[in-house]
């Protein structure tokens, strides 16, 4: 479980990026932070493992204060994977890489040699295993952040925008993996602007705005909020907006899939027709 | 006379056997906007260092085939030679931004060409209103969030109003409302200006609706060329895993369920139209 306690954030140029968070994430839970740029998000889970440490206020995971533990030992706990996986990937190959963060955790070599197998499979990047991930696309580095880090297998999973530069049936690659993880009890927090994305996916929905909370709820509550949307610089789902737009009094109200969208609008046009 | 003209195309990443262009070809004419979209890691960034000369001249990989961009053979001129007439968004705003601000990096290119005093300081305005960072004019690029960053990156190549503009996933990092406006300033550019846009997005359902033309890549190879309509609608291509914009698919989910609206949406506004007009008939 992440806590977060009226958590405030001054950078060193005196900037206060968060403005008193308190915010708490469950075991087992799957939330999307998301917000206009500049909200606060990418520091906000920079905290979370660690990295960074409130100016004011505290945060807890599993009972421990980041602020008395190392990153390290979070860490193990805690996986974070970087908006820009340039600022992550460092190794060789992207074998190395992967293997790098399992060899620090004192892995032994069979388990490490099973484990970066998985991890290359899992976001489709076996075929550049002795490849310099500097070498790859953007959208090729981001996968081997990502993989990276679930290779280790975090209790946590935090992902700065994990769909950037990621094709359709990766991303749904990737969704199907983090719900897969969220049935084993892991929690996944993801910082994302990608609301079909999160349409697709529907996480509770964390929204921010210049370093603060704004809402806190279900996607379909949430992503059909045209006004805290708006707040948020957040475009609504192309479904929600298409309702809208039929203004048909209460269908529609809080869909924001489409294969839903589909079932209700059949029939609402056949009664409306008839 | 189309403006970018690849044909037969050939590209060897250096030590890489597997080519990231294959024999492809491709015409852009002056004035289009143009979407390339297709899978992660189809070659969509390679072609886009076509159109700017870091192919061949920054990379020393093999190249064949004839590239010709605004009249000039790409292989025989100089970057900064094509750099006045390509202007080029990078994928990751950090390889762009090196000044101590933010001004400072969108005024660097002006200066560069030798514009007056007057004209760069009313362009720098210009291009840090269009894309809504003045606030952080004084700011130095490592204390701005992702997504502001990425605004500088825009802001400095919308500045220099070259001929082509280049966009490589210009949008990645920004809110969803911030894209919206960046698609529609690129698009009054287009516009009013002539400029011809090349767009490498993902981002479909938010800017489809600006393009005249869609290209599709897969494998290193153009795979669908056509209007952003016959293009997204196109099952073939959603089988490429493009991501195709929500009331486009929507519009076949309701044919599976004998309801065929008789036209393709590619917005939601769209959308309701043809619906309204399904239940008129
Ligand atoms: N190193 C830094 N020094 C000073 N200010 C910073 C620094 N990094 C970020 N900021 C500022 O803090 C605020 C929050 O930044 P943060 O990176 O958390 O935003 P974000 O919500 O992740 O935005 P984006 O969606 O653009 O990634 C922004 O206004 C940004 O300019
Ligand atoms: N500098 C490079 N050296 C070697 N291979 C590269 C380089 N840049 C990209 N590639 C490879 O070329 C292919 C196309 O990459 P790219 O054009 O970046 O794809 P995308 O469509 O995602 O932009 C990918 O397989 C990628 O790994
Ligand atoms: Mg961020
Ligand atoms: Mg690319």
């Amino acid at each position: 479980m992440i806590e977060t306690h009226d958590v405030y954030y001054t950078y060193p140029n005196g900037f206060e990026a968060l403005k008193g968070v308190s915010l708490a994430i469950e075991t087992g839970e799957f939330v999307a932070i998301m917000g206009e740029n500049g909200a606060g998000k990418t520091t906000l889970i920079k905290h979370f493992n660690g990295l960074m440490k409130p100016t004011r206020g505290s945060v807890v995971v599993d009972g421990r204060d980041t602020k008395k533990v190392t990153v390290a030992t979070l860490s193990r706990d805690v996986g974070l994977v970087f908006q820009n996986p340039d600022h992550q990937l460092f190794s060789e190959t992207v074998e190395d890489e992967i293997a790098f963060g399992l060899r620090n955790f004192g892995f032994d070599d069979k388990t490490i040699e099973r484990r970066v197998d998985w991890a290359l499979n899992l976001l489709n990047i076996s075929q550049y295993r002795t490849t310099s991930p500097f070498i790859l696309s953007g959208g090729e580095r981001k996968r081997v952040a990502l993989s990276s880090v679930l290779s280790w297998d975090p209790k946590i999973v935090v992902l700065d925008e994990p769909t950037i530069g990621q094709d359709y049936l990766q991303k749904e690659r990737l969704r199907q993996f983090i719900m897969q993880l969220n049935t084993q009890g892991k929690t996944v927090v993801i910082v994302t602007h990608d609301v079909e994305f999160v349409a697709d996916c529907k996480p509770r929905v964390v929204l921010m705005s210049k370093g603060r909370l704004l809402a806190d709820g279900s996607s379909e509550k949430i992503l059909t909020d045209d006004k805290l949307l708006e707040e948020a610089s957040i475009i609504p789902p192309q479904v929600a907006q298409l309702f809208w737009q039929l203004k048909f009094n209460n269908a529609g109200r809080e869909i924001i899939d489409v294969y839903e969208a589909a079932e209700i609008l059949a029939r609402e046009i056949r009664e409306r027709m008839n | 006379m189309p403006i970018i003209d690849l044909k037969n195309v050939t590209y060897r990443y250096f030590d890489v056997e597997k080519p990231a262009l294959k024999d492809l070809d491709l015409e852009i004419d002056e004035g289009d906007f143009v979407i390339i979209t297709g899978p992660s890691g189809c070659g969509k960034t390679t072609i886009c260092r076509c159109f700017n000369g870091l192919i061949p001249h920054f990379y020393n990989g093999e190249l064949s085939g004839k590239i010709v961009v605004a009249g000039l053979d790409v292989k025989e001129t100089q970057t900064s030679v094509l750099s006045q007439h390509v202007g080029f968004v990078f994928q990751n705003p950090e390889n762009q931004l090196f000044a101590l601000s933010v001004e400072k990096d969108v005024a660097f290119s002006l200066e560069n060409i030798g514009l007056a005093r007057e004209e760069i300081v009313e362009r720098v305005e210009w291009a840090l209103e269009m894309t809504g960072i003045i606030e952080l004019r004084e700011k130095a690029p490592y204390e701005l969030s992702g997504g502001q960053q990425q605004r500088v990156a825009i802001a400095s190549v919308l500045a220099m109003k070259p001929e082509v503009v280049v966009l490589d996933e210009p949008t990645s990092f920004l809110d969803p409302l911030s894209a919206k406006r960046i698609f529609e300033v690129i698009s009054s550019l287009n516009k009013d200006l002539g400029i011809t846009v090349v767009l490498v997005e993902h981002r479909l359902d938010l800017a489809s609706e600006y393009a005249n033309e869609a290209v599709v890549m897969d494998e290193g190879k153009v795979s669908f060329v056509g209007t952003p309509r016959d293009v997204f609608n196109d099952r073939d291509v959603w089988a490429l895993g493009v991501g195709i914009p929500k009331v486009t698919r929507l519009g076949h989910y309701l044919k599976e369920r004998g309801i065929d609206l008789g036209g393709v949406a590619l917005t939601p506004s769209e959308a309701a139209d043809l619906i309204r007009g399904y239940m008129n008939r």
